[in-house]
């Protein structure tokens, strides 16, 4: 059971408002990820829902009651921090086994429960260690096994991947969402990164500045972006838009074409480039062209074969293509 | 740092300030066990000579050293209690956000910039004196009988001199540390389900722990030399009620002109701080590593 409301929730640190006034549903079993960019608030509303911050206004309930007189501790729900947060004094077992403890639970039963969450997690072989002695994503999931032994209502993340190096973040990644699967838990997920977003999400919370841009699923907000803001922020490399003239023909203030939307030809197309930088990744090519609309961002094959230098011709997919009016709302 | 070279070079450049720390230390010490083995009393003149050990013998069988050894780890155990508890406490109320902090904070590290002599003058004559003193004045205002301080408790009265001078020490140190403590695993720990008194216990008195040990260690060094509050406020009575081995050591070289028993006695000192530091580093030195 983890069903989070927000209702009219607003935040103000002195008189900066750093949440307006914001409604959210978050069901039973989803994975949730707040996602935007750095300071907009992603944590304050992850630790309003914790707890760890008091709402200026409006409600949060919990399974249907209001929290605002529940400490963080009694709302059943497991934080894991950007830090850890692990304590460092402690051996693995003896952090995992904390909030066991703190809740008075019997040696024995604990014991199970730590035993359990090690084998999920891969730690049975660290359990003495602690928390210094361990690799940078090990320490991550003794962080997680803190979280799961407690059985909350809903698991709270605030940027859990971002101390880790590529390779682990993608593989701590691909766990956490087995874990989801496994658990079938409510879990809240904070990010900047919109790739973590897309791959792991049910639903995706787009953020600006304390603002809900968009709420929906990966491929929703991928297809069909209500404004600019997550038009640019979803989807990698990012839409290129255009203004002007250009936008005018199709009706619009300004179009947007992701660079996977771009036809590549050397003889004839809508709009005439030149390559600037040409990345080959092997399975794809991305091709910087210098046009009269000013920088294009394309996606071809790997077999491309253009070079810096090169005049190439574009063509938008029409279907693909995305208006904007001048207030950069999707038209 | 790795060649040979540079690290003769190394060595050539700091060859100068060991040479000089060594001779600073060594010279001192050797010429007091120099001194250790010899008769050398001022008032009798032209009676030196080697002696063996027999200063060490009358200087350990005299009564007064016994009594001098327990003063001794009254007064350091004392005031490391005091001011590690003191300090914790004082430290948790100064983390708190209050008004004035700034005030507060160098109010309470005043003490510490007091000289020894001057602090415990002020609480003999101000605060102590059973007749002018404000504990007696209070005492007489709930009418109750004025108490002696140094005279009935001497050993007490001097460890909470010498406790109030060091408190802010303490404070200070273990303040930092508990500011350095990563907020969010009192966070963590308050999800947990870790009341305020389980946070205290679980994270921050371990957190504590390092900078409390380097408070220890650094205080006893200082305690176990303490002597001007010793010498200013009851010259080491009534009797030798309140004598401490380094106010001994005086008495026997400089009241009683026994330079060679005097440098007996503080042979002893030094051997007897050194267990005291092997125990301490055996003990909690631990918590410095790593
Ligand atoms: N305790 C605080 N006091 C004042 N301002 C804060 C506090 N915590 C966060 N803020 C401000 O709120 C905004 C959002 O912060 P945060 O939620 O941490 O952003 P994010 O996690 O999305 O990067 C920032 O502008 C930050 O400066
Ligand atoms: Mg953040």
């Amino acid at each position: 059971m983890g069903q989070i409301t927000l209702k009219g929730v607003r935040k103000a640190f002195g008189d900066v408002e750093v949440i307006p006034p914001l409604d959210l549903e978050i069901n039973d079993g989803e994975f949730v990820v707040f996602v935007g960019p750095s300071g907009c608030g992603k944590s304050t509303l992850l630790r309003l829902i914790a707890g760890l911050e008091d709402v200026s206004g409006g409600e949060i309930e919990i399974n249907g009651q209001p929290s605002a007189e529940l400490p963080p501790a009694k709302r059943g729900l497991a934080m894991v921090f950007q830090s850890y947060a692990l304590y460092p004094h402690m051996s693995v077992r003896k952090n995992i086994a904390f909030p066991l403890k703190m809740a008075k639970l019997d040696q024995a039963a604990a014991k199970e429960k730590v035993d359990n969450a090690a084998r999920i997690l891969n730690l049975t072989d660290y359990l003495d260690r602690r928390p210094g002695q361990l690799s940078g994503g090990q320490r991550q999931r003794v962080a997680i096994g803190r979280a799961i032994v407690r059985e909350p209502a809903a698991f709270l993340f605030d940027e859990p991947l971002s101390n880790l190096d590529a390779a682990l973040r993608v593989n701590m990644r691909l766990e956490i969402s087995e874990l989801h699967q496994k658990l079938k838990t409510t879990m809240v997920y904070v990010t900047h990164d919109q790739v973590e977003a897309m791959t792991m999400a049910d639903k995706i919370v787009v953020l600006q500045a304390g603002r809900i841009e968009q709420v929906g699923s990966p491929l929703e907000l991928y297809r069909t972006p209500r404004n600019k803001f997550v038009a640019g922020f979803i989807g990698s490399p990012k839409m290129n838009f255009i203004e002007g003239d250009e936008a005018a023909k199709y009706g619009a203030d300004s179009i947007g074409i992701r660079p996977e939307h771009i036809e590549v030809s050397t003889t004839e197309g809508a709009w005439k480039g030149t390559v600037g930088v040409s990345e080959h990744l092997g399975s794809d090519t991305f091709l910087h062209v210098d046009t009269e609309y000013g920088l294009i961002n394309v996606r071809g094959g790997g077999e491309i074969g253009l070079h810096s230098g090169d005049t190439v011709y574009l063509t938008p997919d029409l279907s693909q293509l995305h208006k904007f009016d001048a207030q950069g709302q999707a038209i | 740092m790795s060649t040979q070279a540079s690290r003769s070079a190394a060595r050539l450049m700091i060859s100068p300030s060991v040479i000089l720390l060594f001779l600073w230390m060594a010279v001192p010490l050797g010429m007091t066990i120099w001194f250790s083995f010899q008769r050398y009393n001022l008032l009798m003149p032209g009676q030196g000579g080697f002696v063996g050990w027999d200063n060490y013998y009358y200087f350990l069988t005299d009564p007064a050293f016994f009594t001098a050894l327990i003063n001794t780890l009254v007064l350091v155990g004392g005031v490391l209690l005091i001011t590690v508890f003191g300090g914790i406490l004082l430290a948790l109320l100064l983390d708190q956000p209050i008004f004035g902090q700034g005030i507060v904070r160098v109010l309470v590290i005043a003490p510490f910039f007091v000289m020894p002599t001057v602090s415990a003058l002020v609480w003999k004559n101000m605060l102590y004196n059973p007749v002018n003193g404000i504990f007696a004045y209070l005492a007489k205002a709930i009418g109750l009988q004025p108490y002696d301080f140094l005279a009935h408790a001497p050993m007490l009265s001097i460890t909470i001199i010498v406790a109030w001078q060091w408190l802010p020490f303490a404070t200070l140190i273990l303040l930092t540390a508990l500011q350095s403590l990563d907020s969010e695993q009192l966070e963590a720990a308050e999800m947990d389900g870790a009341g305020a008194l389980s946070r205290f216990f679980y994270i921050m008195l371990p957190h504590l722990a390092r900078a409390a040990t380097v408070v220890i260690l650094i205080q006893t060094i200082f305690l176990l030399s303490t002597f001007a509050e010793i010498l200013v406020t009851t010259n080491g009575g009534p009797g030798n009620a309140s004598t401490t081995l380094t106010y001994l050591v005086y008495v026997q070289s400089l009241l009683q002109f026994d330079v060679g028993g005097g440098a007996a006695g503080g042979v002893v000192a030094v051997i007897l701080a050194n267990i005291v530091a092997i125990f301490l580093m055996r003990m909690i030195g631990k918590n410095l590593e790593a």
